[in-house]
């Protein structure tokens, strides 16, 4: 028999590279895989144990391989939100001091070059910068050559290559966070904002993709072992690895770049319409808004929705999906979910398929496995959205 | 009753002429928590190396192939309803589908416990 995690199968011809935590992450005696060009741990304890105390209590997931950017400009900032509505579809202009948003790079034709978090520093932070943006791994490079290529030469990009992040995510992590950093347990869903621990500089914000309320703390990288040891070290946080946060974001109904999200797709089938405030649609300025704006007014061809399975056979990435004779999608993220106690999936289905509740079947190894089209989240977000 | 191990950590069990055959410890392990099994029917035939049982864990789907030619004579029902016993079990309660053994030579040059050990520990 084979044993692949299909993690592992990501990697890519180049050498993985070390992040600043992998010794400590040996030393719990983590499983390594080889994820967007870096070792990473994929378990300690066993993906159902990890996913279930990040539920109940407070898990803490090493995301350094995310790539950090900040964008700065010698006219207050004026420049860099200018030049970022030509990229994201989202609202810069009106992002205010310690607040973040979820938006998207987008290409010509309006297909979805990576997801992101974009926020804004007050003064000080980050050298100054106007904005910061957390990008996925696997993508960082090519999002950076993207951005070089059109963003004007009065806006300077900064890769902090050498800044680590960390996820607190689970409903303890207010308590966890509270006994560290007692200021930052303050902060309410997408506010983030500058703190310091032990003298180190560190960027917070609540926010985090397992559906729970939690965290993201960027921390220098030759600090993060000491903040990662001073977090485990609380009775309410264990280490997790990327199995769990994979299976907790797919029950959160939470897309995935790379399999849920690709070029090939577009952001209102995506249904991250809600990434594009009224303005950006009527406006328009950015990259892809055409295609934003046709399918706002037609609807898309195919959607991304939340399947529902019957039985207990996980149906995987790549599995198709149909109605009757009739292809009418594939899967894109799908296995047991630990929290639902049975298998479920995220997929792209066509428009005619995709209303909630629409019988479909997937076929798994030459079986047809019945599923129908549910709503997500599949497990209750639960972000801390008041003070 | 002599049990022989695979390259590809399943374990294999002789008795007469049928054979019990399930996945090593070290391969639960390597799979991690065990969601779902998929198990031959009864009766169906395999070629040694052909794909015989399926066995899906939370993360993935991984192939478990036939140890060696035979018919399937008998699958885990236990499994269907308990699929983590891979976990807990793996080399007793675990076991997948039991095999009338086609051809008894193919056991020679599979390995026995002491030389799986080696094999696993230099992995």
């Amino acid at each position: 028999m084979t044993a692949i995690d299909d993690v592992a199968a990501l990697e890519a011809e180049l050498p993985l590279e070390a992040l600043p935590l992998d010794a400590w992450h040996r030393a719990k005696g983590a499983r390594m895989v080889g994820f967007a060009g870096y070792h990473m741990p994929i378990q300690y304890e066993g993906i159902m144990a990890e996913h279930s105390w990040t539920r109940e209590h407070a898990g803490l997931f090493d995301v350094s391989h995310m790539g950090q950017l900040t964008f700065s400009d010698e006219t207050g900032g004026a420049s860099v939100d200018a030049a970022l509505e030509t990229l994201l579809p989202s609202d810069i202009k009106g992002l205010k001091p310690f607040r973040q948003r979820y938006s998207m790079l987008l290409d010509a034709e309006g297909g979805i070059l990576d997801d992101l978090m974009v926020s804004r520093p007050g003064d000080g932070a980050f050298e100054g910068a106007a904005i910061y943006m957390v990008v996925n791994g696997a993508t960082k490079y090519d999002d950076i050559g993207w951005m070089i290529e059109h963003l004007p030469d009065d806006v300077t990009m900064n890769h902090m290559a050498d800044q680590a992040l960390l996820a607190l995510q689970g409903p303890e992590a207010g308590e966890a966070m509270a006994a560290l950093i007692p200021e930052a347990a303050d902060l309410i869903f997408m506010q983030s904002g500058p703190f310091t621990w032990r003298g180190v500089p560190l960027w917070i914000s609540r926010s985090g993709y397992t559906g729970e309320d939690g965290f993201e703390i960027s921390v220098p990288g030759d600090s993060v072992a000491l903040l990662a040891d001073a977090l485990c070290a609380l009775p309410q946080v264990k280490p997790i690895g990327l199995g769990a946060r994979d299976s907790l974001r797919l029950e959160a109904g939470l897309p995935l770049y790379g399999h849920d999200l690709s070029p090939a797709v577009s952001t209102i089938g995506a249904d991250l319409g809600f990434a594009i405030q009224k303005r950006r649609r009527e406006e328009g300025g950015f990259i892809g808004h055409g295609r934003v704006m046709k399918e706002l007014a037609e609807g898309p061809g195919s959607k991304r929705v939340g399947l529902k399975i019957e039985g207990r056979l996980p149906a995987r990435e790549g599995a198709q999906i149909y109605a009757g004779d009739v292809l009418v999608g594939e899967v894109t993220s799908g296995g047991f979910a630990p929290s639902v106690g049975a298998p479920i999936a995220m997929g792209w289905v066509s428009l005619p398929y995709s209303a909630l509740d629409s019988a479909l079947e997937i076929e798994v190894r030459g079986k047809r496995i019945a599923a129908a089209v549910a709503p997500m989240p599949f497990v209750p977000h639960r972000y801390r959205r008041k003070a | 009753m002599s049990r022989y191990f695979t390259d590809e950590h399943e374990w294999i069990d002789v008795e007469g002429e049928i054979a019990t055959v399930g996945i090593t410890d070290y391969a639960q392990e390597q799979l991690g928590d065990i969601v779902f099994v998929e198990l031959p029917a009864e009766g169906t035939t395999f070629e040694k190396g052909d794909d015989a049982a399926v066995v899906e864990s939370v993360k993935a789907a991984s192939d478990v192939y036939a140890p060696i030619s035979g018919e399937v004579v008998e699958a885990n029902g236990a499994l269907e309803d308990e699929p983590a016993l891979v976990n807990s079990d793996a080399e007793e309660d675990g076991w997948f589908f039991k095999l009338r053994i086609a051809d008894t030579s193919e056991l020679e040059g599979l390995m026995n416990e002491a030389a799986y050990k080696k094999f696993v520990a230099s992995l």
